[in-house]
């Protein structure tokens, strides 16, 4: 427990570090967010000067800093100048659309991949392994927008297999009650079968887009890892004891081949994260890469702030459970021997 | 270098797909280079008349919505996204090696504080980073170079700092040190060129990353703007077009990007299996 106490604690300087350079950051975006606030080329200089002391603009950079900390401590992230609500607010709404869409491209990912790497492994040189070899150095090479609009161009216009790529949902159908925010999970609660129907549609193609880069990496250490372990000494004593095949590949060798295959997971995880803006970008996504895109282009400070700090911690938190992950899989190994 | 010379043959000649990456890596090398001479037409000048064509024998690779030749600017465009990543990851080479192996040498403070930047750079996703970043440093090439090459410099400076703290106790470096040499030297003379092939590993592997980071960044708006040709920016105007089954627009540009990748990815494997052939998968 202290361990993982420690652990979270050298998390604290981290996200210091994160707000720090977010904020440096944000505020050396070109332009003067005033001007674009009051959006009216007639607006004069007095005009532009009340607003620019309305957003803070006027004080040294040093206590603008001060209070978006205390704000930050007040979870207020802000309001954005492009819809005029919370940043928070925008942040919550859209939140669910994107981890919605990451998730299933995850669990798309390591469903296919490990699999894919474990057979790869179990019979070097065969089809399966040249498969293998073919999909993870073509799929690492594979733009995620590309990949994304050629699979429009076949299943959308080519056979008319897919929806028209825009957004979560059919426009015409009624979006169920919101709970969650996840659309398959609320509709699957109001038992809207319609609208269930509709969202998984919608979800295949950018799921399949992003899981098809993150297979590649994850295919190839599967298999690395796999390969390793299957030579061992200890898997060749459980062969020669008699144990059966599956006992010796998933308990014996699998096992011990999981370490490396849960690092590449944290580091297509945090991949997958910045490839949400292009995926968003390509489908029409409502989530929060293009909210984030949209207000950067439009130099609305406060949500890119914000997305970067959501972007961030979600990001620290997976690599904290990752180490987890490894203290669960291996004792031996990660928080005790450098705690 | 014999043995090298006799090892690159052997991988070649092991596996034709890296005769075939080496193939294609000078092609584009070579557009690179010659680009604007071999094309037929202007990459940016306009013909309506002519306007969404399909591909045909006088437009390779079809027309755009403006009437130019897409295979002109598929061509032209190889030499700006190529410069963009070489010059990302040659800075963020040079940059990265220098102060890792400054921190990995000296340690102490110097080292804890540098490596709390480094942690900070990568708790970000780093495709998010390099957007932000350029927005920030403006919206030109030269900021997505410096973004790509920033994201790109953690990597580096652990690499550095790791292989620096190894050596820094040898033999070779006491007996500079004992002769007289100071720390800049020892640091200039005698630990940079020994660790430089681990990274110039590194950086092969990381040049495909480096042409889809920059060609993302112009897909979404950032960076290079229209008309200059760029692969990026050319997929993003031939996106609208996909729907209404105008594949061509996005199609080529997203295939001379995606060969471009694996040439690299591929030369990058190969480089590392001539200068270490322990770590071959």
């Amino acid at each position: 427990m202290t361990v993982l106490l420690r652990r979270m604690l050298g998390i604290v300087p981290t996200l210091a570090g994160v707000v720090i350079a977010t904020f440096v950051l944000t505020r050396i975006l070109p332009g003067d967010p005033a001007v674009f606030f009051t959006s009216s080329p007639t607006a004069d200089a007095e005009t532009i000067e009340a607003v620019r002391q309305k957003l803070g603009l006027d004080l040294p950079l040093w206590q603008q800093f001060l209070i978006y900390v205390r704000d930050l401590l007040h979870g207020d992230l802000g309001n954005s100048i492009l819809t005029g609500q919370p940043v928070l607010n925008d942040l919550m709404q859209r939140l669910p659309a994107s981890a919605e869409l990451t998730l299933a491209a995850f669990l798309l990912a390591v469903v296919v991949a490990v699999p894919l790497g474990i057979a790869a492994a179990l019979r070097p040189g065969s089809l399966v392994d040249h498969a293998c070899r073919l999909i993870s150095t073509a799929g690492v090479s594979l733009p995620t927008f590309v990949t994304g609009l050629l699979l429009i161009y076949l299943f959308y216009f080519l056979w008319g297999l897919a929806p028209e790529p825009m957004g979560q949902l059919d426009p015409f159908i009624p979006p169920p009650a919101r709970v969650t925010g996840f659309l398959l999970i609320d509709s699957a609660l109001s038992g809207d079968r319609e609208a269930f129907v509709s969202a998984l549609g919608q979800l295949v193609l950018p799921a399949t887009t992003m899981a098809i880069f993150a297979i590649a990496p994850l295919a190839r250490m599967t298999r690395a890892s796999m390969l390793g372990t299957l030579g061992s000494d200890f898997v060749r004593t459980a062969r020669a004891n008699g144990l059966r095949r599956r006992t010796i590949v998933v308990s014996y060798a699998l096992r011990n081949a999981l370490l490396p295959i849960v690092t590449t997971l944290g580091m297509v995880f945090s991949y997958m994260l910045g490839a949400n803006v292009l995926v968003e970008r390509v489908f029409a996504w409502p989530g929060v890469g293009s909210y984030a895109l949209d207000a950067l282009l439009s130099l609305d400070y406060a949500p890119v702030q914000g997305f970067m700090l959501v972007m961030a911690a979600v990001f620290v938190v997976v690599n904290l459970l990752v180490d987890l992950a490894y203290q669960v899989i291996d004792p031996r190994s990660g928080l005790l021997s450098h705690g | 270098m014999g043995d090298r010379l006799a090892l690159a043959r052997y991988i070649l000649a092991e596996n034709p797909i890296n005769l075939v990456a080496l193939l294609l890596f000078l092609a584009f090398v070579g557009c690179a280079v010659l680009g604007p001479s071999l094309v037929p037409y202007d990459p940016i000048a306009t013909d309506t008349a002519v306007a969404l064509q399909p591909p045909s024998a006088a437009h390779w690779f079809g027309t755009d919505q403006l009437g130019r030749d897409v295979f002109s600017r598929v061509v032209v465009a190889t030499r700006l996204d190529l410069v963009i990543a070489f010059a990302a990851v040659l800075l963020s080479l040079a940059v990265g090696a220098v102060i890792g192996a400054t921190i990995g040498y000296f340690g102490g403070a110097l080292d804890t504080s540098v490596s709390r930047v480094v942690d900070v750079l990568m708790a970000f996703p780093l495709f998010v980073l390099a957007m932000a970043m350029v927005a920030a440093l403006g919206n030109s090439v030269s900021s997505v170079v410096y973004a790509t090459a920033v994201i790109n410099l953690p990597f580096y400076i652990r690499l550095a700092r790791a292989e620096v703290s190894v050596r820094k106790g040898l033999g070779y470096v006491e007996a500079a040190r004992v002769g007289g040499s100071g720390h800049a030297r020892i640091l200039r003379v005698i630990l940079l060129p020994n660790i430089l092939p681990p990274l110039v590993v590194q950086a092969s592997l990381n040049l495909g990353w480096a042409v889809l980071n920059a060609a993302g960044l112009s897909f979404i708006g950032l960076g290079v703007r229209a008309p200059t040709p760029e692969w990026g920016i050319m997929v993003a105007e031939g996106a609208q077009f996909i729907v209404s089954g105008r594949w061509w627009l996005a199609f080529f540009p997203g295939l001379a990007l995606m060969l471009a990748v694996f040439s690299f990815n591929l030369l990058g494997d190969g480089l590392r299996d001539i200068v270490d052939p322990r770590s071959r998968t």
